[in-house]
């Protein structure tokens, strides 16, 4: 593989604390600190004047349906929209059909990955059988067959005593344990925040305080059982709270915000619009600014999409019966762009770090750095070019998301993986 | 005034003058209700599905004679027997109603937000006749019509709307149209049922059942709902009624004029006294005959008709 050599860019790498103007070398598809001379003259050159580059942005929740739901994404399709996104390392959720619950199912995501994607797809096992909460899947061999994390993402579980045992068991192989935060006794048919737009609109609401619920429970199990619990894409703002004081007191706490939460509101859902349908549900105003304050202060450690394909059929429904989920791999760097950078002046440095380093520490990952001798994994992107996303046109297979039409400030321009461009497809 | 609207989804998105056409032409085709020859041929030629994929009875008769009296054909659409329960979507179904050369569907559904979705997809007017726990505006209307037709204006007339108003379409489609007129709203109920959040929508909120009635004019009883509040929101039908239910001293409370309302289906001995449900105050069964009225005015207007035609098409 020949050198790579990017001249000019505004280079973000918040784990080596740099931003500055200058150059990245790349050789054998790691990062280096300089090219031999013979190199340079071999390396290809990347004009990236005017570009921002930063390490491979890290999402540590995407659903790539594969196996099973390939209908609606599948793990070349998923890492092809990871990678238009500026995404070089994703973490894939296991409530697939068949769920992975099971070693035979991670290997043969293992193979699909090896076969198709083209950034770097890690898998998650379940924490339970069939993700049921009732049994405790085989935690070890999903280990040993390489899941980052376990998590029942979707389907909360719901027995404190099946969770404690949960989090001590995987704490004995230093798997993370990754919980969606739903009481689902206080959420029954619920399709959107419960609050006074739930009420305008007659429909079912889904009460912050189930997700209070959940968060206090995990807090007080991992201080109890010193594990490591991170919360999925937090909604709430007294959550955040909960968070807040749980890292103030040293408990072994992490947790994720999506684009979505930190941009919109239920005041979006007036016309039932099935592309803002989403679990946890949009919240309202206090809830939106209470999580962008959480991630300015760092209670909140990450931004992870929760991209959640669906197909148009399925999606084009009563409100009620449409699933829940939505796009975000594509159009996550611009909207948080748009909301932390440009309307609530975080430093882009520190914007950069939550989607690259500190996602990669939630779970230990070895990414989200541009330090020599880390892979070469890169996002180049162009902070001030204007664009419509389509999201018809984009790459994933599905095309539910609640930005389509949306004109952003700022575009990814080339994604690089192991030295080799994955993004623009088209210009290798 | 000109009719403009094609599609009755909800009253919260009305004019005042819009309800006020609505009920003005009612007035017109309620005098025929009452003819030998109950028929006009308004809607001659026209063909309206009542696409109704929730049970109804009074709603569903109702616009059935309604469209038959206007001269329309209907085509009622029996959810059980029909390709729903084969897995076709609420689009596909629409469509193929559209294709058959539908002019106008009525479409009752248990999921709020629908008719909006179908007046999205079809080029057809599309006329809400209940969607889950959102608006039910054909009964707004006729409600707010009998209430008008008993006190004159609505301006500054005290209404209390009793009951599970968390789940009601009812409530909702009442709280819009009467806050639009002009009348004091109270909601009262348990407050399971009766959440402080719908004081955004115009109404007062009270848990306390002698204030709530103190003057009402009007008493509007909402049906519990067994089919939609799960089993949790209060303890007991027994108990339901014993701090709830309408009886002859807690009607004594109200305005001595008052009337008293209820959309149907009434539990008897839950939320109403069966003495008062058939005594001379109740209005409920004037109700269902104005709801004839108030629908052939909606699939009249929303034909494409105006309120100042109507005279001519009942003569």
């Amino acid at each position: 593989m020949p050198a790579l050599w990017i001249k000019n860019a505004r280079v973000i790498d918040p784990a080596s604390k740099r931003d500055s103007v200058g150059d990245l070398f790349v050789l054998d598809g790691k990062m280096v600190a300089k090219l031999s001379p013979a190199d340079r003259k071999r390396a290809r050159k990347i004009d990236a004047k005017g570009l921002v580059a930063t390490p491979g942005l890290v999402d540590i929740h995407v659903h790539f349906r594969e196996p099973g739901q390939t209908h609606k994404e599948t793990i070349a399709t998923g890492s092809r929209a990871a990678a238009a996104g500026g995404f070089t390392t994703v973490v894939c959720m296991p409530n697939t059909s068949p769920t992975a619950d099971n070693a035979g199912t991670i290997q043969f995501i293992q193979d699909a990955v090896r076969r198709d994607a083209i950034v770097k797809v890690l898998p998650t096992g379940c924490i339970t059988i069939g993700m049921k909460g009732e049994t405790l899947a085989p935690i070890g061999s999903l280990k040993r067959a390489g899941v980052v994390a376990i998590t029942d993402d979707g389907d909360c579980v719901q027995s404190n005593e099946l969770m404690r045992r949960a989090i001590e068991y995987a704490k004995m192989f230093g798997l993370p344990v990754m919980d969606h935060c739903q009481d689902q006794s206080m959420t029954e048919g619920a399709v959107m925040n419960e609050g006074n737009m739930s009420i305008r609109l007659g429909l079912r609401g889904w009460p912050n305080a189930a997700e209070d619920l959940i968060v206090s429970r995990n807090v007080i199990l991992s201080s109890y059982t010193g594990a490591h619990i991170h919360m999925q894409h937090i909604s709430s703002a007294m959550s955040v709270d909960i968070l807040r004081g749980a890292k103030a007191a040293g408990v072994r706490v992490t947790a994720e915000a999506t684009p979505h939460h930190i941009a919109l509101t239920d005041q979006s859902l007036a016309t039932y619009d099935t592309n803002f349908k989403m679990n946890p549900p949009l919240r309202t105003e206090a809830d939106r600014k209470a999580i962008i304050a959480g991630l300015r202060d760092g209670t909140l450690d990450c931004i992870a999409t929760d991209h959640a394909p669906h197909t148009d059929y399925e999606k084009d429904k009563e409100f009620d019966y449409a699933p829940n989920g939505i796009l975000g791999l594509e159009t996550a760097l611009a909207v948080v762009l748009e909301v932390l950078v440009r309307k609530n002046k975080f430093k882009l440095p520190y914007v950069i770090d939550l989607m690259t380093r500190r996602a990669a520490n939630v779970l230990g990952l070895p990414a989200g750095t541009l330090a020599p001798g880390a892979a070469a994994d890169i996002c180049l992107f162009d902070p001030k070019e204007e664009w419509t996303y389509v999201s018809t046109a984009g790459q994933s297979k599905s095309s539910n998301s609640p930005w389509n039409g949306r004109t952003f400030k700022g575009r990814v321009k080339k994604t690089i993986v192991d030295g080799k461009v994955v993004f623009p497809l088209a210009a290798t | 005034m000109t009719w403009t609207r094609r599609h009755l989804i909800t009253i919260e998105e009305l004019s005042l003058s819009e309800i006020e056409q609505i009920h003005s032409t009612a007035s017109a085709f309620k005098k025929i209700l009452t003819r030998s020859v109950k028929k006009v041929p308004a809607l001659r030629g026209k063909t309206i599905v009542n696409l109704f994929l929730e049970p109804s009875t009074r709603t569903r008769m109702a616009f059935d004679m309604a469209a038959k009296r206007l001269s329309a054909d209907v085509i009622a659409f029996d959810a059980a027997s029909s390709s729903t329960q084969k897995g076709e979507t609420l689009r596909d179904t629409a469509e193929n109603i559209q294709a058959l050369n539908a002019d106008m569907i009525v479409i009752r559904h248990a999921a709020a937000g629908s008719p909006l979705y179908l007046s999205k997809i079809l080029d057809i007017p599309v006329i809400n006749a209940g969607d889950g726990s959102h608006e039910h505006p054909t009964q707004g209307l006729l409600d707010t019509f009998t209430m008008k037709e008993h006190l004159g204006s609505l301006k500054g007339r005290k209404v209390a709307i009793l009951g599970d108003i968390l789940f009601s379409r009812v409530a909702r489609s009442n709280i819009h149209a009467l806050t639009k007129m002009g009348a004091a709203v109270t909601l009262v109920g348990p407050s399971t049922l009766v959440p402080h959040g719908f004081t955004d929508l115009g109404a007062q909120v009270s848990h306390d059942l002698k204030s709530a009635l103190a003057d009402a004019d009007v008493v509007m009883l909402l049906r519990i709902q067994h089919e939609r509040q799960g089993h949790r929101h209060f303890p007991s039908l027994g108990e339901y009624t014993s701090v709830f239910g309408l009886n002859k001293t807690r009607a004594s409370w109200l305005n001595p004029q008052a009337i008293i309302m209820h959309p149907g289906p009434i539990n008897r001995g839950v939320e109403i006294d069966s003495e008062l449900a058939d005594g001379p105050r109740s209005v409920i069964l004037e109700q269902v005959t104005n709801g004839i009225a108030v629908r052939m005015a909606v699939l009249y207007l929303c034909a494409g008709h105006q309120p100042e035609h109507v005279i001519a098409s009942t003569e």
